[in-house]
């Protein structure tokens, strides 16, 4: 191997309860293209964001070596300054400037105090030749496609001196030609020596371009492979990324009595007119009574858009497709309406958009069903109180009293008061999307036992899950989601990890 | 102990009670400083009736604020309003039974015209409401344009603002208002009742409750307030139809805003709008329903005002949706949403009007007086961002 210009050693990255990054090494050499594969919650962000001093020196253990000199970083001005470019899946670009300025944007070119824009376009456009892309340098970036977009902020990176470039997910959000186009580019790049960190869930590409590739799972390191070996294929990435032992942390489900369907989507399609692109194409699934559905997917891949759309479509998609409710056709206008037809949505950022977190456990729990609690709309404060304390008692929040503010409790707690406020709505049917996201295992145990308890009293569960173990534990079906399609259902029986994450990847 | 209680109390609750500590402050300061001139009967009274309509539109403000708005058209709607109204009495000749009402309409009427481009179009209120704030001028200048100011004669309407209520004619204490004494008697008393319930039903619950000699201390302090507030007014006038207009309109906004389903989801919509949406409440309802009440009261402060001066003139309202967002936020209400208390908002313009009469009072300069002001909502809101922090 040549030498590193790169090299991570012994990381430990930790948060409240969590250990995010374990002991993590990784070297990467000069002028390769270097993969870095993992699920979702691997810590491929985290070790990012420790590399890029989001998280600064001094917040996690181990050493970081940039060319052979040891850095520490109190933030992402120093490691720019130090040569290190990162461009994320969301784009950092100033939608209503233009090309150059934005190239060019903290690192102005300059005549004393004022801006040199004649040179400042003329190097644009050497930097727009450079990623081979054909704009005005005068266009202003909201008129650009995604596509073209993603390689103005890579001339941005190069317009620095940089020494290593990242690529966080770049092709997530590109159709097939753009990201063919953006891999052609990489190649040329790394042919006249930019290192380059490839983050991507599309192992397809990973195979196509990577010199090298590393798997993160679980925040460790598990092997770093040479594709100039031939030591990286499909398959091996997969067992790599997924093949930790499946802990029996699942309970048991004593009967299964799955019914008719409850809900069901036919063809749907959805357009998000605010980011100008399709979202779902030509969905069509459903779910039973009794019955726990797994809808699996990378994140990005639309598993999210497909709950909201469904559930009165609150950010205002253009939706074509058929709905049905237990076989009656039916159109949601708002969550209002879903909620009536007996549809809960346990949405997957419990601070953004779960809870009111300036209010108390109670007001929480009764927001979606006052009217249950209320006479002519006047609010009963005594049927408020006994319905919080049931709801606190029978999913177990741990609140000294239901008068507590929601954002003092922990993670697993605030959960559990986003269920009891979905259950205390008496649904038919429960989207649950990552109900277990940044919760400890024994609050997991408590929201899977209460999810089995839930079906056999008849009601029908979505379940949204990145973590494959959960979806395989806990489902009677799944779906896999890619790209906004469907890429596939796969009965219990015959879901396995390397098949989920095969769907799940192309 | 009984002082350890007392001190944790307060600094636990220091949010809430700062105000009443503050306007307290206030008041005896210029006691004082006035010798006594500015706790006079006559003086708490024209305060009282200063405070009203810019108590009414401080009501109304609460709410916008509360859901992550603002509106600047309120004041010279209110000016506009209360020159419709004069027209209406003096020439169109309508009953102020029918005037009043009519122009409430207008007002709420107007109120959705300046939500629907905050609430359809997602437009920032601040906008939408100023350029509200300069049609609502200029259409005050039209109307007022040709007769300058507009006199009204309806005594029915002109006691709105300078009247007071009634006395009950028997021989007993002559220089005291013997119902305004009586209101007060039963205010003390179910004030004192529901205090006494709302405890039993948190003990019931097991919820933390003020140490006994605490409550009792609240109780006892609270009571002699109102005592005292009926006697001085008992010993003038009695009780005029602008505090008793005020006192229904905190009364009934208190209990929407705290008991019904309707608050609650004002208040949600405010926390977290994003939540709020996806639990079902329409946001777009509520930004209609709270900019419409806004406009009423904007016509009820306009009405207040007109009656007050017994006219229309040419400059009403200049200023009040100022006064109204200070008022709101040094009593308590949170700029980022979500957080305020209609009561509170009442408390506040008290307190600024009490800082313009006091100041009158003393003789201070104009200068001065807005400088003075401008201190205090700056203390009002630094106080209040930092206590905020501290109880994270």
């Amino acid at each position: 191997m040549s030498t590193p210009i790169l090299e991570m050693k012994n990381i430990t990255k930790e948060f409240p309860g969590v250990k995010a990054l374990n002991n993590v090494s990784f070297r990467v050499a000069q002028g390769e293209i270097h993969c870095l594969v993992g699920e979702n919650g691997a810590g491929k962000s985290t070790l990012m964001k420790v590399l890029s001093g989001v998280y600064p020196h001094g917040t996690y253990s181990g050493d970081i070596l940039l060319g052979g000199e040891v850095q520490r970083y109190r933030g992402i001005r120093d490691s720019e300054h130090a040569g290190i470019a990162i461009i994320y899946q969301e784009l950092a670009l100033i939608p209503e400037l233009t090309v150059y300025e934005n190239i060019f944007l903290g690192n102005e070119i300059r005549n004393g105090v004022l801006v040199n824009w004649n040179e400042t376009i003329k190097r644009a456009g050497e930097m727009l030749d450079k990623v081979r892309l054909k704009v005005n340098p005068a266009a202003k970036i909201k008129d650009l496609g995604v596509g073209k977009q993603q390689l103005v902020e890579i001339a941005k990176a190069l317009s620095r001196d940089i020494k290593l470039l990242i690529l966080d997910e770049p092709t997530a959000a590109l159709n097939e030609d753009d990201s063919a186009n953006l891999l052609e580019l990489l190649r040329g790049l790394r042919d006249q020596g930019v290192t380059c960190i490839l983050i991507s869930h599309k192992l397809k590409e990973v195979i196509e371009i990577s010199d090298r590739v590393t798997v993160l799972r679980d925040g460790q390191t598990i092997c770093t492979l040479d594709a100039h070996k031939g030591e990286v294929s499909e398959g091996v990435l997969i067992k790599h990324m997924v093949g930790r032992e499946i802990d029996n942390i699942y309970p048991h489900r004593a009967e299964k009595k799955i019914g008719d369907v409850v809900l069901e989507v036919r063809g749907w399609n959805a357009y998000d007119p605010s980011l100008g692109r399709q979202i779902l194409r030509d969905v069509s699934m459903n779910v039973r009574r009794g019955e726990i559905v797994g809808v699996a997917g990378l994140m990005g891949s639309g598993r999210t858009e497909l709950a909201m759309s469904i559930f009165g479509n609150p950010l205002g998609y253009q939706i074509k497709g058929e709905l049905r409710v237990k076989g009656e056709p039916r159109a949601f206008r708002d969550p209002e309406d879903a909620i009536k037809a007996g549809v809960a949505y346990v949405t997957e950022d419990r601070k953004g958009n779960g809870l009111i977190l300036i209010q108390d456990v109670k007001e929480n729990i009764t927001l979606a069903n006052l009217q249950a609690i209320a006479q002519n709309s006047v609010i009963d404060s005594n049927a408020e109180i006994k319905v919080a304390n049931e709801y606190k008692t029978s999913l177990n929040i741990k609140t000294p009293t239901v008068e507590q503010r929601v954002s003092n409790l922990s993670g697993g707690n605030q959960q559990k008061v986003c269920l009891g406020k979905w259950l205390f709505v008496k649904p038919d049917l429960l989207i649950l999307d990552e109900p277990t996201r940044g919760i400890d295992v024994g609050a997991k145990y408590e929201i899977y036992t209460l999810m089995n308890r839930l079906v056999e009293q008849g009601m029908s569960i979505i379940m949204i899950s990145s973590e494959l173990p959960e979806v395989l534990g806990m489902s009677d079906r799944v779906y896999i989601v890619s790209s906004g399609r469907v890429a596939g259902e796969l009965s219990i029986a015959d879901a396995t990890p390397e098949k989920i994450m095969h769907l799940a990847t192309n | 102990m009984f002082f350890q209680d007392l001190q944790k109390v307060l600094r636990q609750n220091i949010r809430e009670y700062g105000m009443y500590i503050a306007l307290f402050v206030i008041m005896l300061i210029f006691a004082i400083t006035t010798n006594g001139t500015f706790v006079s009967a006559r003086n708490l009274s024209n305060l009282l009736n200063q405070t009203g309509y810019i108590a009414v539109l401080a009501v109304g403000m609460t709410l916008v604020i509360v859901i992550r708005h603002i509106d600047l058209s309120v004041g010279f709607l209110a000016g506009f309003i209360g020159a419709v109204a004069a027209i209406a009495l003096s020439r169109w000749g309508l009953s102020v039974y029918v005037a009043i009402p009519l122009v409430l309409a207008i007002g709420a009427i107007a109120g959705l015209i300046t939500g629907f481009p905050v609430a359809q179009l997602g437009i920032p209120s601040f906008v939408a409401s100023l350029a509200g704030w300069l049609i609502y001028r200029g259409l005050l200048q039209l109307v007022t344009e040709g007769t300058g100011t507009i006199i009204i004669s309806d005594p029915g309407f002109n006691a709105i603002g300078n009247g007071f209520i009634p006395d009950i004619p028997i021989g007993i204490l002559p220089e005291t208002h013997k119902l305004t004494l009586l209101l007060g008697v039963v205010a003390v008393v179910l004030f004192i009742m529901s205090e006494i319930s709302r405890r039993q039903k948190q003990e019931a619950y097991n919820f933390e409750v003020l140490p006994k000699e605490i409550f009792v201390l609240k109780l006892v302090f609270i009571s002699l307030l109102i005592g005292a507030i009926t006697w001085v007014l008992a010993s003038y006038n009695g009780l005029s139809w602008t505090v008793v207009i005020m006192l229904v309109v905190v009364g009934i906004y208190h209990f929407i805003m705290t008991q019904t389903v309707l608050g609650r989801h004002i208040y949600a919509v405010g926390g977290n709008p994003d939540a709020a949406e996806l639990s079902g409440i329409s946001v777009k309802r509520i930004v209609y329903v709270v900019f419409g009440s806004m406009g009423m009261l904007s016509a009820l402060s306009g009405i207040l005002f007109a009656s007050r001066l017994q006219s229309a003139t040419t400059t009403a309202g200049t200023l009040f949706e100022l006064d109204a967002i200070a008022a709101a936020y040094v009593g308590g209400v949170s700029a980022a949403g979500g957080v305020g208390k209609v009561a509170g908002s009442v408390i506040g313009a008290l307190v600024m009007t009490s800082l313009t009469s006091g100041m009158n009072l003393m003789g201070v300069g104009i200068g001065y007086q807005y400088v003075v002001r401008g201190a205090v909502l700056a203390a009002a809101v630094i106080f209040d961002v930092a206590t905020r922090r501290a109880s994270k």
